[in-house]
């Protein structure tokens, strides 16, 4: 590890400062993918600016129901909060398939949509990797690429996003809040992340200088009948090959309304809007469900060893959204 | 003449372990946590490349890093003698993992060979200063696929000391004419160590270089005592090795890597003691593993399912720099009485980190493949596999033509099958369901042979009544001292709380490497053997004592029973050890013993056996596999301890779980390195992986071995991927033939 300089932040304005006198300066939250990727030489910032001081620990009720989480709620304490539970137990539910207990009590939600791939070759120095070192090249189009993406990936980086509460978040239409130097603003979180196109060195539509503040959930009443579904080499602590985030609403056995989003398969959690409109006002039946998990899949494109990913998240999508729709609002 | 044991029945009761409290309490010191004096730490630069040499490094901004000390490389280094490599010879075990001459040579032979040793303040410092040392290679291809090198297969001098090929009538020509048969390839990946206890190596010279302390995490103090005297040029008693606490070895400390010389070379250079502990990666990198697999099982039958061929034939991949051929076919040596057989084994030799042990070297993936032909053999034939397999169950040895000293496998079948409730499966595949899973039974062999070694130990009766032995033995969590404690009480007829055993230092005498389950009866021989001094000693100094009540025994009328010894014909009559050292004014009695296999090891084939009883679940949308009951039944002989013992069973079929479902190191041929190098990435099963696994035992004492008993550390992974190989055979109609059995494999 690289010897850098910390500051612990007592508010935002005061982060927002510290990093901006600085290209190379971090947040620093719950440090459990940063200080790892700092161990292993991937990340090397000058300067850490600890924000876990920050009045951002909130789990909140909007006025018109909505629900604002602050960045440094603890996936841990947001998983078991009681409305998340109930409104959003796609949210709930994705959180605890990640990672592990102990992790979940350190991470925050803000560093949750920070996460960085977990690509072999990304993380280990000696690879080439065009996310780590821009223009060096792309150790996984031709190496061990089987848990790679599917979908919106380039000839310069196949990686995944890792994260289970993304997916949901991007099924539920979130909002990510975020401060910067020059003020504040919302960014939906189906475009926070990016895809990976010639600048897969760049995660995130966030600016250096910004920091997030908070999560919102929007009002979405038939999100009570949603789930997650992440299918991976182990019981617990591996990350997604397929996961997906669905909400349904069946109304008359027709689908009212759908949320439908992929993890495991994207350099971003991947809302899956061409299956939605196929489902949207459809018979809620297994072949709608199928064709609509086919339409979403039509531009997947497998490498060497993740094609069967395709087929993985045709049958993950059919059997999620057949579960939803035989438990109706029961769940 | 031998006095009549009057055992206090310590051996057989499930005593908790004697060291489980200092772990609970973190109080057992492992080899990184000693506190030693003026301490540096070494952190070791890895080659990033797989064969060439070095042109040249340059260290100097490390050197100027904060709190860096010395930076060792090949062109400072002192010179560490070559010594012999563990296994290769005979004659001489050795200890060395390789004949490289690890910063002795500017030649590269693997991707991740240690090319620089950086010692600094502080750990942190080390790892900095590292990253700072730059090395430009002269880079030459190298051999890394196993897939293009299997042309190149040569047959290997031997295989752990037996011929690498034996053949007995015409195998071929049987399986040739056979109607029923099944002839397949099985392949295992390469499978890395992932002890929770990193490696590490602590060593400290004496201020005249004469001496040398050091506290190593090693299943093999006295290999590590012996190459380490060799490779510095010092007198053997001179090197006192400790390993008190090893955090789990399983195959991967049993001999010594890179980083045990480098640390005592480092300390000798910084004239500090220095200490190495390798990160995660480093393990991957510089430990080896063990080997992948190619192997062809085929196997012939007549109507009656008895066999007409055995074919078990392979190649595993070794190094030039150490030759271990794995001994996949041993299982095949031992288990099934056939007409004609052909085993075979080939290597090839590649440049990466040396191969070695783990857990079962070749009965683990032997058993894979042979388990799961004869499950092939019997759904082809429409057989039960456990029926097929009682009908070939030999009489004697089958390469050997020697009797068994010992072998229930068809009792341990009939209990296991009882127990599981073995005749609820559907021999149908693809048959039974619950709700959108599919439910299986798979069943298979386990096999390790019982290995005994030479071995010494002491031991010392108080004169406040308690006994203390000392062996250069091993307690990597398996429960040996426990084990051994037991032993020594029953020996002695002391309560079991009136016994200690220490171990893990050359101080002690000799003892073998923790491996090939051996420790139990090895040590536990030569434990009797002290005891057996100890006693005659005693009967010494009473038999001709006046003021003795057993004046004028001979030894065969004594017993020792209760603390002390007594009359066989007066019960009554006897005295304690505390009254006898207290009379003759001793502090206490010291005895030595050692015990090496006897003649019988030569005419009998001597194994332990089991059955490996599995249920699998598997998602019928996504092809995950979960494995939801496990059962093992075991025929090992007398066991010492059956709580220790079940842990060790449970813990191993835990690793064939791992074997069979999850594990890979993917090793990268492109430059030959290990891209998933972490515990997030290369999958050892987790809680949630493993369901309650129940364990049964025989209990039937071997007659030819010490205490009846066998080791038991290495046949409960032995099986259990061929069980869940054929549960998921019998649950999905697909057989999966190349592990791990990834849910890709059944989509």
């Amino acid at each position: 590890m690289k010897n850098f300089a910390y500051a612990r932040a007592e508010n935002v304005g005061m982060a927002l400062q510290a990093v901006a006198q600085n290209r190379n300066a971090k947040f620093l939250g719950g440090g459990t993918n940063l200080v790892d990727l700092m161990r292993e030489g991937v990340e090397q910032p000058d300067r850490l600016v600890d924000v876990t001081a920050l009045p951002l620990a909130q789990v909140e009720e909007l006025p018109g129901g909505g629900v604002s989480i602050g960045a440094l709620v603890k996936n841990s304490h947001l998983a078991a909060n009681q409305l998340i539970r109930e409104r959003y137990p796609v949210l709930s539910e994705a959180i605890l398939n990640g990672a592990s207990g102990q992790i979940r009590n350190m991470a925050t939600t803000g560093g949750n949509l920070m996460q960085r791939t977990r690509c072999y070759y990304f993380y280990d120095t000696e690879s080439r990797c065009n996310k780590r070192d821009p223009g060096a090249g792309c150790d996984a189009l031709e190496g061990f690429n089987r848990i790679h993406a599917i979908l919106g990936a380039s000839e310069s980086c196949i990686a995944t996003h890792p994260s289970d509460m993304c997916v949901a978040l991007a099924a539920l239409d979130a909002t990510v809040h975020v401060t910067g130097t020059n003020g504040k603003r919302a960014i939906p979180v189906i475009d926070f992340h990016r895809l990976p196109e010639e600048t897969p060195q760049m995660d995130t539509n966030l600016q250096p200088d910004e920091l997030i503040t908070s999560v919102e959930l929007p009002v979405l009443p038939f999100a009570s009948n949603s789930m997650y579904r992440k299918v991976r080499d182990r019981a617990s602590y591996a990350f997604a090959l397929v996961s997906v985030a669905a909400a349904l609403e069946v109304e008359d056995g027709a689908i009212k309304n759908v949320r439908l989003a992929l993890g495991g398969v994207a350099h971003k959690p991947w809302r899956a809007v061409a299956a939605e409109q196929v489902l949207t006002g459809a018979a809620a039946s297994e072949e709608t469900f199928k064709a609509a998990a086919a339409k979403e899949l039509k531009a997947a494109r497998g490498y060497k060893h993740n094609s069967f990913k395709i087929e993985l998240a045709q049958r993950t999508i059919v059997s999620v959204l057949k579960t939803l729709a035989s438990e109706g609002g029961a769940r | 003449m031998s006095a009549r044991i009057v055992k206090h029945g310590a051996i057989g009761q499930p005593f908790s372990r004697v060291d489980g409290r200092l772990k609970v309490t973190g109080a057992a010191t492992f080899t990184a946590e000693y506190k030693v004096e003026n301490i540096t730490h070494g952190t070791l630069v890895y080659s990033r490349i797989a064969r060439g040499r070095i042109k040249n490094i340059d260290a100097r901004a490390a050197e100027s890093a904060p709190g860096v000390i010395a930076i060792l490389t090949h062109e400072n280094a002192p010179e560490m003698k070559k010594t012999p490599v563990f296994g290769s010879d005979s004659t001489e075990m050795g200890a060395a993992s390789s004949t490289i001459l690890y910063l002795n040579t500017d030649e590269i032979y693997f991707y991740g060979q240690p090319v620089a040793v950086v010692v600094a303040e502080t750990h942190e410092q080390a790892e900095h200063a590292a990253t700072l040392v730059s090395v430009v290679y002269q880079e030459e291809a190298a051999r890394l696929s196993f897939q293009a090198e299997k042309e190149n297969a040569i047959e290997p001098s031997q295989v752990i000391g037996e011929k690498p090929e034996f053949k007995k009538g015409d195998a071929e020509k049987a399986l040739a004419a056979a109607t029923h048969k099944v002839d397949q390839i099985y392949t295992t990946p390469s499978f890395n160590h992932n002890a929770i206890e990193l490696h590490a190596t602590l060593a400290e010279w004496s201020e005249d270089e004469k001496n040398l302390t050091v506290y190593d995490s090693t299943q093999y103090v006295i290999g590590i005592q012996e190459m380490l005297a060799k490779k510095f040029s010092l007198d053997k008693e001179n090197v006192r090795v400790i390993g008190s606490f090893v955090g789990g070895g399983f195959g991967g400390k049993g001999n010594a890597w890179a980083h045990v010389s480098l640390a005592v070379a480092a300390a000798k250079v910084s004239k500090r003691p220095v200490k190495i502990v390798l990160s995660r990666e480093g393990v991957h990198l510089s430990v080896g593993g063990r080997t992948p697999t190619e192997q062809r099982v085929a196997l012939a039958a007549n109507e009656a399912g008895e066999l007409s061929a055995l074919v078990h034939t392979g190649v595993t991949q070794t190094t030039d720099h150490n030759g271990f051929a794995e001994q996949f076919s041993f299982p095949a040596r031992h288990l099934y009485k056939a007409k004609n057989i052909w085993l075979r084994q080939e290597i090839i030799n590649l440049d990466i980190v040396p191969n070695t042990a783990m857990r079962a070297p070749g009965e683990s993936v032997g058993t894979f493949a042979l388990e799961s032909a004869i499950d092939e053999l019997a759904h082809e034939m429409g057989i039960d596999p456990i029926e097929l397999r009682a009908r070939n169950e030999p009489d004697t040895d089958p390469v050997k033509d020697i009797p068994f000293s010992m072998r229930n496998i068809t009792e341990a079948y009939r209990v296991g099958a009882e127990m599981f409730g073995w005749s609820k499966r559907n021999a149908a595949p693809r048959t039974t369901r619950d709700g959108s899973h599919l439910t299986g039974y798979g069943v298979a062999t386990a096999y390790y042979p019982a290995y005994q070694f030479p071995a010494a130990a002491r031991l010392e009766i108080h004169a406040d009544g308690t006994a203390l032995a000392q062996s250069a033995m091993h307690e990597m969590g398996m429960g040996s001292a426990t084990a051994q404690a037991q032993n020594l009480a029953d020996e002695l007829g002391l309560p079991f709380d009136k016994v200690r055993f220490e171990y893990g230092d050359s101080n002690f005498p000799d003892a073998p490497v923790a491996g090939g389950s051996n420790s139990t009866i090895s040590v536990g021989a030569a434990v009797k053997a002290a005891c057996d001094e100890a006693k005659k000693t005693i009967h010494g100094l009473v038999g001709e004592d006046e003021a003795s009540p057993l004046r004028g025994t001979r030894f065969d009328e004594v017993e020792f029973r209760d603390g002390g010894i007594y009359r066989t014909d007066d019960a009554t009559k006897g005295e304690t050890f505390a009254a006898i050292l207290q009379r003759f004014e001793m502090d206490k009695i010291e005895a030595e013993g050692a015990a090496a296999p006897g003649a019988e090891s030569q005419k009998y084939s001597m194994g332990s056996y089991g059955a490996q009883f599995c249920e699998v679940r598997v998602d019928e949308e996504t092809g995950e596999v979960r494995v939801s009951r496990f059962l093992g039944v075991f025929d090992c002989g007398t066991i010492i301890n059956p709580k220790t013992a079940s842990s060790q069973w449970r813990g191993g079929i835990i690793m064939g779980l791992g074997m069979a479902l999850t594990e890979e190191a993917l090793f990268d041929v492109r430059r030959g390195w290990i891209v998933n190098p972490s515990l997030a990435e290369y999958h050892v099963p987790v809680n949630l992986d493993v369901p309650n696994i129940e364990i049964h035992f025989l209990n039937i004492p071997d007659p030819l071995t010490p205490m009846g008993a066998h080791g038991v550390g290495e046949i409960g992974i032995t099986g259990v991927a061929a069980a869940v190989a054929n549960a998921v055979f019998n649950a999905t109609g697909k057989r999966i033939r190349d592990l791990p059995i990834t849910l890709d494999k059944l989509l």
